[in-house]
């Protein structure tokens, strides 16, 4: 550690990456600086566990200030956060989700955790398409059982293709399905051999094992035993009530501010200031980060703190922001961009989706549907086989999300009933309400993307946000695999609804243009500081550490090099913490 | 099937939340100086909420516009939402859970969806007022059931309605939307459809036989 800085590392972020980078850290007693863009946010009393529809603002429908509903846990943030633009090339219409909040995106996430697999690490191996990962899924596996022993992961092991298993116990129990569930699995069994396995998720479906965990994941640490037991001692199971997306005040779901912070603080190891809005890094003249430039939006003055090494955990585009922003004499493209790649090979997930009306479901006898909130099922991708032998026109695959019954009702909740009923009004609408109320299934494809150049960020030269940092500017074009792989999504979901004898609500489109969602709408955004083995083709190695700024770290999705069809928080977290280790090892030899 | 679902008791659910609400925050009373400024500007219970659109008080929700419809209009509104979802024997009509106001709620909130929405509906309540005078010498209020059903029945599905009642139908379906979204997210909506949810459990299990049943599923499916 050098004489003059403040901190061992200054970690900025504070959702899955930073969270987990600060807990690792911050456990293995190096003093650790978080700064967080958005406010201090604490769901243990700010979470609006029951609160019905009908006591919010429009009935909790979404707005722009607030697109996910009122009740979203999402603060400061959504689609447009207040001041703080960003632009889209013409045509491209990127949509970027952020959240002005400690913990970040992880507040309000779906808490879907899907490992990649050992094909998802060696996609241009298995298809000429895209990167290789500089590490394998060997390399990671040990540390997606860590992450999932710590934060709490249901699910089940298959031991289905390229879809992995964790090793035993480290899984909680997963959900008993819904009937809608058990429904929609007997079909895709009897008529079109597609699996329905239990999903993977971030819901204590009970409590954690605070005795074995703890000492299981940090042998030789006594403090590390000490918080993490006592963080998991203070989670209480899911008492399948509430959606996951308002936060969780029992702390039964993952979430950065309930499951990763509290330990990480309670190390005292750990300084956490919010509100501070990370502009740029900063080098000495040998080329070394020596910390970070922030506003303090409080004061709306320029502040700086420095450490020995810097961590950007600030989300994949943020924290690309942040590099290109941080320009010098000796990094006049930005730091750590000697490649020329930062910001580059952009992904999200490919998404398409259609609804469906089940007859069978209507008139179900009342019962309770909530769970987990969230799914107890999905189907991981099958078709393998097909795409090998070169029978389908797409080159990666997807999983599919499913999920309606008779959930709490919210706005909208009959759109659309007349075209099943004629428009009918009255008392007979009644009863159609009453009748078709729980009958509707909505399926979501969730497939990989192929990096190509045309998708990438760079700085806007024309806007500042309000805190005068310069602003980013998107640019995107899916290939021909991610539309034809659109429509492929909606033709299973046809296939699925009318398999247990429904109606398609909607439209299957013959383009899969015009039904893929937009990009960065399924707010899986990755890549734009990719690793890899080589310093003139990658941003970072497979550390997450710089290959030009040594004493640099990019721990969150930015390093992607690939977007499977997996949801990556998992990933993100399981890559921060292998990272981490990494650094410390590296601290420890001296070499930072 | 008696014991399904096994609801968490009382006791354990409350005193579940309150200690995770009395625990302390995540970074404690001392935060920073821009969480003393929201906590001085917010009302109670959330001392963290800036109480601005992007960040409101999620546990004491306030609608911070202005209702911009007139009695008179609420009026005539009122009887059209009853018209759509009238009394019987299981829940009571619509304006008694206040559908009316929440459409005005709706229509004069500061959003571009909602504005048009608003114009959809304001000038649809001229329209019905209007052709109620023109078939029955009264407004749509006044008129007895029949009446009502006469008008309402040549709106109520655009796919159906001649030339003339394209622009009725869509204003009978956005307020037949908005109807139903006041209705049916509230407790005594929940009920009428025999929403049973949103109270904690103690295990969750199976869905009950009968439901299995009903869906043609047998356990083990």
């Amino acid at each position: 550690m050098s004489a003059r800085s403040d901190y061992d590392v200054i970690v900025v972020g504070s959702g899955a990456a930073g969270g987990m980078s600060a807990l690792v850290l911050a456990v293995h007693g190096l003093k650790v600086l978080m700064l967080e863009a958005g406010r201090n946010y604490d769901p243990l009393v700010e979470t609006p566990m029951f609160q019905l529809p009908s006591e919010a603002p429009l009935r909790g429908a979404g707005t722009p200030e607030k697109p996910f509903g009122f009740y979203d846990a999402t603060v400061d943030g959504g689609w447009q956060v207040p001041g703080e633009p960003y632009a889209s090339a013409d045509g491209a219409g990127f949509m970027w989700w952020r959240a002005r909040m400690l913990g970040g995106r992880t507040n309000h996430w779906g808490r879907i955790s899907l490992r990649m697999g050992e094909y998802d690490f060696r996609p241009y191996s298995r298809d000429g398409l895209g990167f290789d990962w500089p590490l394998t899924y060997d390399d990671l596996a040990p540390y997606y059982d860590r992450t999932e022993a710590l934060i709490g992961v249901y699910g089940s092991n298959e031991g289905l293709e390229n879809t992995p298993s964790s090793s035993p116990d480290v899984l909680l129990p997963p959900p008993a399905p819904r009937v809608h569930e058990l429904l929609t699995r007997k079909a895709c069994a009897d008529q079109l051999d597609i699996p329905v396995i239990p999903a993977h998720l971030a819901i204590l479906s009970t409590r954690q094992d605070a005795e074995r965990w703890p000492a299981e994941l940090f042998p030789d640490n006594p403090l590390a035993r000490r918080v993490v037991g006592q963080s998991m001692r203070s989670r209480a199971a899911c008492f399948w009530a509430t959606p996951c997306g308002r936060g969780c005040s029992i702390r039964a779901n993952f979430q950065s501010t309930t499951v990763l912070l509290p330990p990480a603080l309670a190390t005292g190891n750990l300084e956490v200031r919010t509100d501070a809005m990370v502009r740029e890094v900063t080098v000495d003249s040998s080329g070394r980060a020596t910390g970070v430039h922030y506003v303090d939006k409080t004061t709306r003055l320029d502040e700086h703190a420095s450490a020995s090494v810097v961590i950007l955990a600030a989300s994949a585009c943020e924290s690309v922001r942040i590099l290109l922003n941080s320009k010098s004499g000796a990094f006049p493209q930005g730091l750590a961009n000697g490649s020329g790649l930062v910001g580059k090979y952009l992904m999200d997930t490919v998404g398409a989706s259609l609804g469906g009306q089940i007859p069978v479901l209507e008139g179900m006898p009342p019962h309770n549907q909530d769970g987990a909130s969230a799914m107890h099922l999905y189907m991981p991708w099958w078709l393998y086989g097909q795409q090998a032998a070169g029978r389908l026109d797409f080159a990666r695959g997807y999983h599919i999300e499913f999920g309606g019954g008779r959930r709490m009702p919210g706005p909208g909740v009959f759109s659309g009933l007349e075209q099943f009923t004629g428009g009918v009004y009255g008392r007979r609408f009644k009863e159609a309400a009453r009748r078709y109320y729980g009958s509707f299934l909505y399926f979501d494809g969730r497939g990989e993307m192929i990096p190509n150049e045309d998708c990438y960020c760079e700085i806007d030269p024309e806007r500042v946000d309000r805190w005068g940092i310069p602003t980013l500017k998107f640019h995107w074009k899916w290939s021909k695999h991610e539309l034809n792989q659109a429509r492929h999504m909606q033709r299973t979901f046809r296939d699925i609804i009318e398999a247990m004898g429904g109606r398609v609500m909607g439209t299957v489109h013959e383009d899969g243009a015009d039904s893929i969602a937009r990009p960065g709408e399924i707010i899986h955004e990755v890549g734009g500081a990719i690793m890899g083995d080589d310093p003139d083709r990658s941003v970072l190695n497979q550390y997450c550490q710089s290959w030009e700024v040594p004493n640099l770290f990019v721990t969150d999705g930015a390093g992607f090099v690939s977007n499977a069809d997996k949801n990556p928080t998992l990933s993100i977290m399981a890559i921060a913490w292998r990272a981490c280790d990494y650094l410390m090892d590296r601290m420890r030899g001296g070499a930072l | 099937m008696d014991e399904w679902p096994r609801r968490m008791d009382r006791r354990t659910a409350v005193k579940l939340i309150t200690a995770a609400a009395a625990a302390p925050a995540v970074l404690g009373a001392c935060g920073t100086g821009a969480t003393e400024s929201a906590a001085s500007r917010s009302r109670s219970g959330n001392p963290l909420a800036a109480g601005t659109p992007s960040d409101p008080n999620l546990l004491e929700p306030v609608v911070p516009w202005d209702l911009t419809l007139s009695e008179d209009e609420l009026a005539t509104l009122a009887s059209l939402c009853d018209t759509i979802i009238p009394a019987d024997d299981r829940s009571p009509a619509a304006s008694a859970v206040g559908a009316h106001e929440f459409i005005d709620e709706w229509v004069s909130a500061p959003y571009d969806a909602m504005r048009e929405d608003g114009v959809l509906v304001r000038g649809g309540l001229v329209w019905l007022d209007e052709e109620s005078e023109r078939r029955f010498g009264a407004r749509f209020r006044e008129l007895s059931g029949e009446s009502r059903t006469e008008i309402c029945d040549d709106i109520c599905y655009a796919p159906d309605a001649a030339p003339e009642f394209q622009a009725a139908a869509r204003f009978f379906d956005k307020v037949r939307d908005l109807t139903a979204t006041a209705f049916y997210t509230t407790r005594v909506g929940l009920d009428d459809l025999g929403y049973v949810g949103n109270v904690p459990l103690a295990s969750w299990d199976p869905p009950p036989e009968a439901a299995l049943r009903h869906a043609g599923l047998k356990p083990g499916d």
